[in-house]
C-alpha cells in the first residue's frame, strides 16, 4: 500500500518518467556498448581525413583524431556513469558513517567531526582535486574515483547528522537502548533505516555533481587519461577545433547535460515520493 | 551580535589556517620541490641550487614554520616559474576574477529572481513548467561546455562577441579610456553570461519555492483583502520575505563562482586566479598553488560569513535568538 502511494507520488512528477527513460537509455547503451558501437573506441578510421561531419556512416561525425564520436560516446558512458555512481557510493558511505557517529555520540566527537567538515567545505573542491591529481603523477582511474568520492561527503554528513540528532531522541531508540542494544546496533538497525530517504535523495542528486566534476577535471586534462573515452575528455579532445568541427565536443556535452538533468528530475521525484513532508521544497 | 561576530570570525580564521596547513603538507608530500617532474628531472646540481634558494633543503617542520612566519608578514613566497613574488602574481589576477564573478553574480541574481517570481506567479501553468525545465537543463550543463557552445555560436558563427581574452591587445592593452572600458565589457559579456546563466537556473528554482511559500501566507491575503493591486502585493509584501533564502544562496555562490571560474577562465583565456592556479598546478609551481588555495578558501569562508551576517540583519528572529548555529 505504502509502496504504491510512493510510486504514485514519484510518477506524479511531470519529468520523472522522462528522466527514468533517459537514464535507462544511457545505462543500456553503456552495458551494450560492443553491440551498439560500430567501431572500437580507440580505432582511428582515416587519420588523413579527421573531423568528418555527422553522416549515416558516422552518426555523430568523427573527432580530430579520426575516431567515431558515437562509438566513443557509447564507451564513454561506461566511464562517466561508472565514475559518477562509484564516487557517489564512496561519498555517501563516508558521509553517512561520519554523520551518524557525530549525531549519535554528540559532545566532542560531534564537535571534532563537524569542524573537520567545515574545513572540507571551505576548500574549493575542484582545486583540491586538481592539486591531488596533478601532484601525484599518472593517477590511476580507481584512485581518481576514490578522490572524487573522498572530497564529496561533507554535505551528506551534515544532512545525516541532522537526521540522526532528531531520530536519537525518539521513543523507539530509547526502547532499543533500554533493551540493551549497543551503539552499533542502535545506529544501524534503528536510526539509519529511518534516515534512508534523505540519503537516497541526496545520493541521486549527487551523482550528477560527481559526473560534472569528472568532466571538468578531464576537460583540464587532469581527469580520465586520454585515449580512454570519458565524456569530459571527449569535450577536451574536440574543443580546439570547435570552430571547424562542432560535433565532436557538442555531443558528449549534450550527453552529460541530459544525464545530469535526468538524475536531477529523478532525485526530485524521489524526494516527493519518499519524503512527502518536504514536497516541492 | 558582536560576540557572535567575534566567535564566527575566530572560527573562520581557524578554518583558513587549517586549509593552509593541509595544502602545505599535501604539496610537500607530493615532492613539492622545484626540481622538475619524475619524467623530466632537472640535473641534481641545478636542483640543489634551486633548493638552497627556495629553502627546500631544510627539514619539513622548519619550512612550515618559516612559511607561517612569512605568511604572517603578508609574504606568500616566490613563484618557481614566474620569477616574481606569489603575492604580485595573485594581485594581478584577483581584479580580473573579481570583475568576472561580480558580473556573473549580477546576471545570476537579476535573471534568477525575475524568472523565479514569474514562475511562482504562474505556478503550474505553461510558463512555469517551460521556464522550470529550461532552467533544469541549463543547471545540468557542464559550465565549461556551455561556455564553449556560447563561444561557438556568438563568437565564431555570429561574430557578435570576441572569442577570448579580457581586452583587445592592440587597441586597448589597458583600460584607460571610455572606448577601452566598452571593449573590456564587450569581452566580459560571454564569460559572465556563461557563469551567470548556470547560477541563475539554480537561483530561479530557490526563488520560485520561496515565493510560493510566502504567497500562501495570511498576510499576503490580508494585503489583497485591503484592495491593494496584485503587483504591489507581490513586489512589496511577498517579495520582501521571499528574499531571505536568497541570502543563503549568495553565500553558496562563492564556491560555485570559483569552481566555475577555474574552468571558464580556461575556456575564455581570462587572466584570473582560476587560470593562474590551473597553470601553476600543471607546471608544479607550488608556492603559487599554496597561495591560491589560501586565497580561495579565505574567499569562500568570507562569503559564508557575509551571508550569515546579512541573514542576521535581514531576519530579526535570528538576531533575537542570537543563534550562530554551526560555523
Amino acid at each position: 500500500m505504502r509502496a504504491t502511494a510512493a510510486g504514485r507520488r514519484f510518477f506524479r512528477h511531470p519529468t520523472a518518467g522522462l528522466g527514468l527513460f533517459v537514464l535507462a537509455f544511457f545505462v543500456t547503451i553503456a552495458i551494450a556498448a560492443p553491440v551498439v558501437a560500430p567501431y572500437a573506441p580507440y580505432y582511428q578510421i582515416d587519420i588523413a581525413h579527421p573531423d568528418r561531419p555527422p553522416s549515416p556512416q558516422f552518426l555523430l561525425g568523427t573527432d580530430p583524431f579520426s575516431r567515431d564520436v558515437w562509438s566513443r560516446l557509447v564507451y564513454g558512458a561506461r566511464v562517466s556513469l561508472g565514475i559518477g555512481a562509484v564516487a557517489m557510493l564512496v561519498a555517501a558511505t563516508i558521509g553517512t558513517a561520519v554523520g551518524a557517529v557525530a549525531g549519535y555520540f554528540r559532545r566532542w566527537v560531534d564537535t571534532t567531526l563537524m569542524r573537520l567538515v567545515d574545513v572540507g567545505l571551505a576548500m574549493p573542491r575542484i582545486f583540491v582535486l586538481l592539486m591531488a591529481v596533478a601532484l601525484w603523477e599518472h593517477i590511476a582511474l580507481w584512485a581518481l574515483v576514490l578522490l572524487i568520492g573522498l572530497t564529496g561527503w561533507f554535505g551528506t554528513s551534515r544532512l545525516v547528522r541532522a537526521e540522526v540528532l532528531s531520530l536519537r531522541e525518539r521513543e523507539f531508540v530509547a526502547a532499543a537502548r533500554a533493551l540493551g542494544a549497543g551503539a552499533g546496533r542502535v545506529i544501524f538497525r534503528h536510526v539509519l533505516p529511518n534516515a534512508a530517504a534523505p540519503i537516497i535523495v541526496s545520493g541521486a542528486l549527487g551523482i550528477g555533481n560527481m559526473m560534472l566534476l569528472e568532466a571538468g577535471l578531464s576537460f583540464l586534462g587532469l581527469g580520465v587519461p586520454s585515449p580512454a573515452p570519458s565524456w569530459g575528455n571527449m569535450i577536451a579532445d574536440g574543443w580546439h577545433k570547435m570552430a571547424v568541427a562542432w560535433w565532436s565536443s557538442t555531443f558528449p556535452g549534450l550527453a552529460i547535460s541530459l544525464v545530469v538533468m535526468a538524475l536531477n528530475a529523478v532525485g526530485d521525484a524521489l524526494r516527493d515520493a519518499l519524503d512527502p513532508r518536504k514536497e516541492g521544497a | 551580535m558582536a560576540a557572535w561576530l567575534v566567535r564566527r570570525l575566530a572560527a573562520s580564521i581557524a578554518i583558513v589556517f587549517a586549509v593552509v596547513t593541509i595544502t602545505f603538507f599535501v604539496v610537500h608530500f607530493a615532492h613539492g620541490t622545484p626540481c622538475g617532474t619524475a619524467d623530466r628531472p632537472l640535473p641534481p646540481e641545478v636542483c640543489r641550487q634551486l633548493c638552497r634558494r627556495f629553502g627546500c633543503d631544510k627539514p619539513l617542520w622548519v619550512q612550515y614554520v618559516k612559511y607561517l612566519t612569512a605568511l604572517a608578514h603578508g609574504d606568500l613566497g616566490e613563484s618557481f616559474g614566474l620569477h616574481r613574488p606569489v603575492a604580485d602574481a595573485l594581485a594581478d589576477a584577483i581584479p580580473n576574477t573579481f570583475t568576472l564573478a561580480l558580473a556573473a553574480l549580477l546576471v545570476d541574481f537579476a535573471l534568477g529572481l525575475a524568472l523565479g517570481i514569474y514562475q511562482a506567479v504562474r505556478a503550474g501553468r505553461f510558463g512555469d513548467v517551460a521556464v522550470g525545465n529550461v532552467a533544469l537543463l541549463v543547471n545540468s550543463m557542464p559550465v565549461f561546455w556551455l561556455g564553449l557552445v556560447l563561444l561557438l555560436v556568438f563568437g565564431q558563427w555570429l561574430r557578435w562577441f570576441p572569442v577570448g581574452g579580457p581586452n583587445n591587445p592592440v587597441l586597448c592593452p589597458h583600460v584607460d579610456s571610455p572606448y577601452c572600458l566598452l571593449d573590456f565589457l564587450w569581452h566580459l559579456t560571454l564569460p559572465a553570461l556563461t557563469l551567470g546563466l548556470v547560477g541563475a537556473a539554480a537561483t530561479a528554482r530557490y526563488q520560485r519555492a520561496a515565493m510560493l511559500d510566502v504567497i500562501r501566507q495570511d498576510y499576503v491575503w490580508t494585503a489583497r483583502a485591503k484592495g491593494l493591486r496584485e503587483r504591489r502585493v507581490l513586489m512589496v509584501h511577498a517579495l520582501r520575505n521571499a528574499l531571505l533564502p536568497i541570502i543563503t544562496l549568495f553565500g553558496l555562490a562563492f564556491p560555485f563562482l570559483f569552481t566555475g571560474a577555474v574552468l571558464i577562465e580556461t575556456v575564455f583565456a581570462w587572466p584570473g586566479m582560476g587560470r593562474l592556479a590551473v597553470n601553476a598546478i600543471l607546471q608544479r609551481d607550488y608556492p603559487v598553488v599554496t597561495g591560491a588555495a589560501l586565497l580561495t578558501s579565505a574567499m569562500v569562508v568570507l562569503g559564508s560569513l557575509i551571508a550569515d551576517a546579512l541573514y542576521a540583519v535581514a531576519d530579526p528572529r535570528i538576531r533575537v535568538r542570537g543563534g550562530g548555529g554551526s560555523a
